[in-house]
């Protein structure tokens, strides 16, 4: 008898409209893969960036698909670590998650690097003291832990079990899983952090530069401590859409309100610290270096006060507060719209952290902010991971058990 | 990367960065030897108890 | 860390460049894309795409007819000494070690075939004093046999940025060192070349440590100014003007706040 490749006891679409949904992401990959030849091919003069933007739309990609790939080893740190044994619910779902983040993270970094061919240079002829070094270090081996992280989920295949060697091979992983986590929170807690070092040790660029502790802008915590928030919340609201699209329920309600109540006090007591850093920041460090708050908000086309209004009140404390309640949580609409306002504060976070910092200008006889828009190269790529992660995603949840709680949620297939 | 290299330098700012990323890569390391080396005693022991 | 080897003389090279004798002419600019091989496009009208090591720059002091002043104002890289010495923000930030802190001269360097192009020590600079090899460096046909055979054209994909000419500090030590006298580079025998291009001697260039060259006293002169220079970025370039706008124009201040330097405390 053969063995099927789809898990026992679950239901899955038909081949012919399983493969009608991967072409159609496939189309959307196609196209950003013709932008990386462009780019690859004649340049980084395929895009819009410019001597003022050294940094920008990628490096806002990257900064936010890590914080959002963040879900990954916070879900690991509570399950595996504080034994929270509900998330392990959502857990497989949250390391593919990460593995589709982190791996679209080094492919826009390859793409945006002048010389690819060098990228090595980074490890080899490594600067300690570059938050940069630390962020390639870190993010290279925690790509690793993921995908080791992934490999015992990938052995789950009926198909893959027939062989005995990678059935214990799975039974192995699993049992030590929780020395890989570690390793991976470890990883995790510095990639995230020297992210948020690099702006934060511009100290050439007021809008961005930090004091903080040691060698360690405050916005180092600060991108540990919101990656940390938001990425379960990223990570929930995936699984939420995953549910809509398969229209099935994959994780029990109670698996979403823990994730919902931790992060939701995670976010508050982030906003809270990135206030007092912000208050900190506009009252103390900006104006030594001769600039006031609103210099940084104004005589430009895009960059005024409700950007910081947004992310710290809107798309900050009000989510935090709906998610510490249990009212707010349990209600799918009021959860979930805070989940997406938590994901818009962190996106604004990070965009404002590169290109506002490229934006304002520092020479007083230049007053023209440096305004910027992508290329459609630009956008061709950073919407690629989106489409590739749908298809890794859906293959994933077609021939993996990737949700312990979907045979008994759904007991009639 | 290396003491040989150019850019090294025998300072504390090494000594944390490359030790604390030689620990984490060797606990990843010797943690996959593990499981690799127990998987393949347990295929090997259950083929041993098939073959009696 | 040993960071000057004994027997190598320790040199802090800047430059000083006087506000109120530049004309404006871009004569610097000219002889530095001819001295340090730089490429140019058809097409120049994006500034933010164009690579230059120093560029000029319009200030007006913004009255109206007749009270109108312009200044001009050449900016080369700064050479930073950084927040703390050696650690300028461009050199600290660098993960491939592709840009260092020379201890012996006080220059920043940039090594083109170690540079990967992340540009972080673009974001990093304030001045927007290194530029991004956007296209392959291309020259029309016969230029290419007028290229200076000291310094290296740079790859398409890397950071550039001033040197201070250092190719022209490294001749003169080879002369010095021939001539039996080590260590021993005279004022005159180093010197960039948009110094020497300026025709109203408006750039100064020398020791900044040794009292017998003339950058010495310059940059001690009240009229002297860094640019930017609250963010602590310490350049080794500085500027002289007697208009205290101009002094206002080359760093920022809060509403209530006075550069250092006034004319009616001059006057």
């Amino acid at each position: 008898m053969t063995t099927p490749a789809i898990p026992e006891g679950v239901k899955r679409c038909g081949s012919r409209q399983f493969l009608l949904w991967l072409g159609v992401a496939a189309l959307v990959v196609l196209w950003g893969v013709y932008a990386m030849y462009r780019i690859w091919f004649y340049g980084l003069n395929q895009t819009n960036m410019n001597n003022a933007y050294g940094f920008a739309l990628w490096i806002w990609a990257d900064l936010a698909v890590i914080a959002l790939g963040g879900g990954a080893f916070f879900s690991g740190f509570l399950a595996y670590i504080i034994g929270l044994k509900n998330v392990k619910n959502i857990i497989n779902f949250a390391v593919i998650l990460g593995v589709v983040c982190y791996t679209s993270a080094l492919l826009i970094l390859g793409l945006d690097v002048g010389q690819p061919l060098r990228g090595w240079f980074i490890f080899w002829h490594a600067n300690v003291h570059s938050m940069l070094t630390e962020v390639a270090f870190c993010l290279s081996v925690y790509l690793g832990v993921l995908i080791i992280e992934f490999i015992p989920v990938l052995l789950e295949n009926p198909k893959i079990q027939k062989v005995r060697f990678f059935h214990h091979l799975s039974h192995n992983m699993h049992e030590i899983m929780a020395v890989f986590a570690a390793t991976g929170v470890f990883l995790s807690f510095f990639h995230q952090g020297s992210l948020g070092g690099v702006p934060g040790v511009l100290y050439g660029r007021p809008f961005a530069f930090r004091e903080g502790l040691f060698v360690w802008p405050w916005t180092f915590f600060l991108f540990t401590w919101s990656a940390a928030a938001v990425g379960p919340l990223f990570t929930a609201s995936m699984c939420r859409l995953t549910e809509a699209i398969t229209r099935k329920k994959l994780v029990k309600d109670d698996v979403y309100h823990l994730l919902a109540k931790i992060s939701g006090w995670m976010l508050l007591t982030y906003i809270i610290a990135k206030s007092i850093d912000t208050i900190y920041w506009a009252t103390v460090t900006a104006p030594s270096m001769g600039f006031a708050l609103m210099d940084f908000y104004s005589n430009n086309p895009l960059y005024n006060i409700w950007i910081l209004v947004a992310e710290i009140a809107v798309c900050g404390f009000l989510p935090a507060l709906i998610l510490i309640t249990r009212k707010g949580r349990e209600n799918k609409k009021l959860l979930f719209g805070a989940a997406i306002l938590a994901i818009i504060g962190l996106l604004i976070n990070r965009w404002v952290m590169v290109l506002q910092v490229m934006a304002a200008p520092l020479m007083p006889f230049q007053e023209e902010w440096f305004m910027y828009s992508p290329a459609w190269t630009e956008v061709a790529t950073s919407i690629l991971p989106i489409a590739y992660g749908i298809i890794l995603i859906s293959l994933a949840y077609r021939y993996l058990p990737l949700f312990p709680q979907e045979k008994e949620l759904n007991p009639g297939n | 990367m290396f003491p040989f290299l150019y850019e090294w330098h025998w300072d504390i700012g090494h000594y944390l960065f490359m030790g604390a990323l030689g620990y984490a890569s060797a606990v990843i390391g010797l943690g996959l030897v593990y499981c690799i080396g127990k998987s393949i005693i347990d295929t090997a022991g259950e083929d041993e108890n098939a073959g009696h | 860390m040993e960071k000057i080897p004994s027997h190598t003389k320790k040199r802090h090279f800047g430059m000083v460049i006087d506000l109120d004798k530049c004309t404006g002419c871009a004569s610097c600019m000219v002889a530095c894309y001819s001295e340090n091989n730089i490429s140019f496009r058809d097409e120049e009208s994006v500034k933010m795409l164009s690579t230059n090591w120093i560029q000029v720059f319009k200030l007006t002091n913004g009255k109206p007819f007749p009270d109108t002043e312009v200044c001009y104002l050449p900016k080369p890289c700064m050479q930073c000494d950084g927040k703390h010495f050696g650690h300028s923000p461009c050199v600290s930030v660098c993960p491939a070690v592709a840009t260092d802190f020379d201890y012996p001269t006080g220059i920043v360097s940039q090594i083109y075939t170690r540079c990967f192009g992340c540009r972080y020590c673009m974001a990093a600079c304030p001045y927007h004093a290194r530029k991004f090899n956007w296209w392959d460096p291309v020259w029309p046909a016969d230029m290419e046999k007028y290229l200076s055979p000291d310094v290296s054209p740079r790859m398409r994909g890397v950071v550039e940025k001033c040197t201070f000419c250092y190719h022209r500090f490294q001749r003169a030590r080879q002369q010095a060192y021939n001539e039996g006298r080590p260590e021993d580079i005279r004022e005159d025998e180093y010197q960039t070349a948009c110094t020497q291009a300026c025709p109203s001697n408006a750039i100064t260039f020398g020791d900044l440590d040794n009292p017998d060259h003339a950058v010495y006293k310059l940059k001690n002169s009240r009229y002297a100014f860094r640019l930017l220079e609250r963010l602590n970025t310490n350049p080794s370039v500085y500027y002289l003007s007697t208009r205290e706008w101009v002094h206002r124009a080359a760093d920022n201040y809060l509403e209530h706040e006075q550069p250092a330097f006034s004319e009616e405390q001059q006057a």
